[in-house]
């Protein structure tokens, strides 16, 4: 009996494993092509939210799912013109000041326009319920969750490894100075990378705030996680991350199962004991301008 | 290095030039306006996990002090907020200091965070300045950490349990019943789980599960799916702030029927969760239902103002203001001992409920009627603040107030 609900917990860890990989895989995709650290990621995430909450009145919940990603990705374009793009060459610390800096910006903004109180914001009903899978029950909306990320990744995972476009883009992260020499600017590559992967912020931030509070410090609150994701899996490393979330959701959901006061600790444990074995992550590959 | 020297001449000028015109003009304007205002301090936090209270907490007090200047003001003196952000228990005490040394503040008012409440409370208690608080819930702030200068409008962990319980043993929900049991992981939730447990285990209760939650947790499905595989009879929230709206929201995603209940509750948290995703009964302080003419007067201005009604939080603050100024009033002083002395001897006050409420000197708690409430169904509710129905208040019309007051156990030793 004990065993099946063992179970339970680690298939229901792959689900939540799709909640961490949806946050985390915009933030490895910056970091990896510009080595910038975005400490903003979780601000864009909320400014995602606040839009599915703003837009679906008007447009309802599926044209905010098109939209919010489109806009804080439009934002994300903004936001590497004008800031990131500075960046990339200079001290990391610089990027990292910059960047939590307009994390702060952002969630004060948030503050101003909507209030500090959590917006109100529900699953829609024709996405309520429960499935039965086998002799498991899951919610359908987790589901979905879990089936839009696998899209994000298969499409990500088609970008970068199977088109022009990511040949570029992966010959950036390893060596920007010889894809310059070869002729290509890297900098249109830069904005729709940046685009891309702060786009994808505002994608989670549309599919969990039916599931969480949205409040304007709901970015602060996910960004850790994210992070430890990152690094668990490896910095520059496409599988790393995805390996990473499913591990973190898995190995939280059994501490929580055995000694629920550590189940946020476990994924800091696990992030620990990983780099001691593996200091560049699970699947990190060595990056030159990174050692 | 010629370039450095200069901008930092220019720096220097320029703050010398600054210091000059505030010393000139600025001065002798704040000392000129303290003599016809009353400056009152009001400290709580407004960034961070209870953050969406401490906004409530701010319109409250801003509402109050808006109605007594326009009434005329206090003894001919209009009164001034002095308002910050308390942030964390370090920068709460500082921030009190500030505003007792240097803004020169009669009182202050405010906090939700009980370990702030404390640290603000050692500074009054110290300076021998009134804090009324507003919002912290620990029961050991009115046992063994209470001083004579602290008071507390809010209600103490304990009260919040008697006050929803005495509707769960109605509902019969406790004797017989297996309970299962979320508590947010640190001293507020700690100590609502042990008086909460108490009350439970007493009444014929039993606890089959007691899960701490980090205050970090934003995804609650491990926990939820353990509350599935146990089947209690009665899910209890001791979560606080945001944590509860997220619990809330996931509960209802994952379908659970089990009835809950919890002892720590905000309307706002509870607003903000959306429709169809709230349920149980819960207990609170006061709330925009209530049927008293003071209480309809005070959300009918309240919405006019904000555009929403007015929750528990802002209750609080509202409420402590008014009944600083008409003690005030009484005793035509502002002086800190005199309020303090007039707030222990059992004046009574409105506070919006259908009996008045008074400070009792064992541990200058506020005695007062509570209330519980119960969700509506989503397809009943009129607004998006319409989520539930009252259930009446306790203790009941013919009942002492007091009974329903933290157990006098000797913890608190004020001087009487």
């Amino acid at each position: 009996m004990a065993l099946i609900f063992l179970l339970e917990q680690v298939l229901n860890g792959l689900l939540v494993g799709a909640y961490y990989l949806l946050i985390a895989l915009g933030l490895s995709l910056i970091f990896s092509l510009g080595g910038i650290v975005n400490l903003a990621h979780g601000g864009f995430y909320a400014i995602g939210a606040y839009l599915a909450v703003s837009l679906a009145p008007l447009i309802g919940f599926g044209g905010a799912f098109v939209a919010s990603p489109i806009l804080v990705g439009a934002l994300g374009v903004i936001v590497e013109r004008l800031f990131f793009r500075r960046f990339y060459r200079s001290d990391p610390t610089l990027s990292l000041l910059l960047t939590f800096g307009l994390a702060m910006v952002i969630e004060q903004s948030l503050r101003i326009v909507f209030g500090a109180a959590p917006l109100p914001f529900s699953i829609p009903p024709a996405l309520r319920g429960q499935v039965f899978v086998g002799d498991f029950i899951y919610p359908r909306y987790r589901l979905i969750i879990f089936g839009v990320a696998l899209a994000a990744v298969a499409a990500t995972w088609f970008l970068v490894y199977r088109t022009a476009f990511g040949r570029v883009v992966r010959a950036g992260v390893q060596n920007p100075d010889m894809v310059g020499a070869l002729g290509i600017s890297l900098q249109p590559y830069m904005t729709a990378v940046s685009a891309l992967g702060i786009g994808l912020a505002g994608l989670a931030g549309v599919l969990l705030a039916p599931i969480s509070g949205v409040h304007p410090a709901m970015g602060a609150e996910i960004l850790t996680a994210a992070f430890v994701v990152v690094v668990i899996g490896g910095l520059g490393s496409f599988w790393g991350v995805i390996a990473a979330a499913v591990l973190v959701g898995v190995v939280r959901g059994l501490t929580i199962f055995f000694y629920p006061p550590a189940g946020e600790a476990s994924m800091y444990l696990l992030m620990a004991l990983v780099l001691l074995l593996r200091p560049r992550g699970l699947f990190g590959e060595r990056i030159q301008k990174f050692e | 290095m010629a370039h450095s020297h200069d901008l930092t001449r220019r720096t220097l000028l320029r703050g010398v030039a600054g210091t000059t015109a505030l010393a000139g003009i600025g001065m002798p304007a704040i000392v000129r306006a303290q003599a016809d205002v009353i400056r009152i301090g009001h400290l709580t936090p407004i960034t961070g996990f209870l953050g969406p209270l401490g906004e409530f907490a701010q319109m409250g007090v801003k509402l109050a002090a808006e109605e007594i200047n326009t009434g005329g003001g206090v003894l001919g003196r209009r009164i001034e907020l002095v308002i910050e952000d308390s942030v964390n228990p370090q920068t709460a005490s500082a921030k009190a200091e500030r505003l007792i040394e240097r803004d020169k503040v009669a009182m202050i008012i405010g906090e939700i965070s009980s370990a702030s409440a404390l640290a603000i409370g050692q500074v009054a208690a110290r300076t021998k300045t009134v804090f009324i608080n507003t919002g912290a819930n620990s029961d050991a702030l009115r046992g063994a950490n209470c001083n004579p200068f602290m008071f507390h409008i809010e209600a103490a962990n304990s009260m919040m349990v008697t006050a929803v319980g005495n509707y769960l043993k109605a509902e019969k929900l406790i004797q017989g019943k297996k309970w299962y049991s979320l508590t947010a992981d640190y001293a507020f939730g700690h100590d609502l789980f042990k008086v909460a447990k108490k009350f439970v285990t007493e009444n014929g209760g039993q606890f089959i599960g007691e899960d701490l939650v980090p205050t970090d947790a934003t995804d609650f499905s491990p926990y939820l799916l353990k509350i599935r595989q146990a089947r209690p009879d009665v899910v209890a929230s001791n979560l606080a702030g945001n944590q509860i709206t997220n619990f809330i929201k996931q509960y209802a995603e994952y379908g659970l029927q089990f009835p809950i209940t919890g002892f720590g509750f905000d309307t706002a948290v509870a607003w903000g969760a959306g429709k169809g995703n709230f349920s149980g009964i819960w207990p609170l302080i006061w709330h925009h239902m209530v049927d008293t003419p003071s209480s309809r007067k005070y959300v009918e201005v309240f919405t006019k103002k904000y555009g929403k009604p007015p929750e528990n939080q802002s209750w609080g603050d509202y409420n402590s203001l008014k009944i600083v100024a008409q003690s005030f009033a009484e005793t035509k002083s502002i002086d800190p001992q005199k309020l303090a002395e007039h707030l222990r001897k059992g004046a009574k006050f409105d506070v919006l409920k259908s009996r008045e409420g008074y400070f009792r000197p064992y541990d200058n708690q506020m005695v007062q009627e509570m209330y519980a409430v119960r969700a509506k169904d989503a397809s009943k509710m009129k607004d998006q603040w319409d989520i539930y129905d009252p259930l009446g208040s306790v203790p009941g019309p013919s009942e002492d107030l007091e009974i329903l007051a933290p157990e006098k156990d000797g913890t608190c030793k004020i001087p009487a």
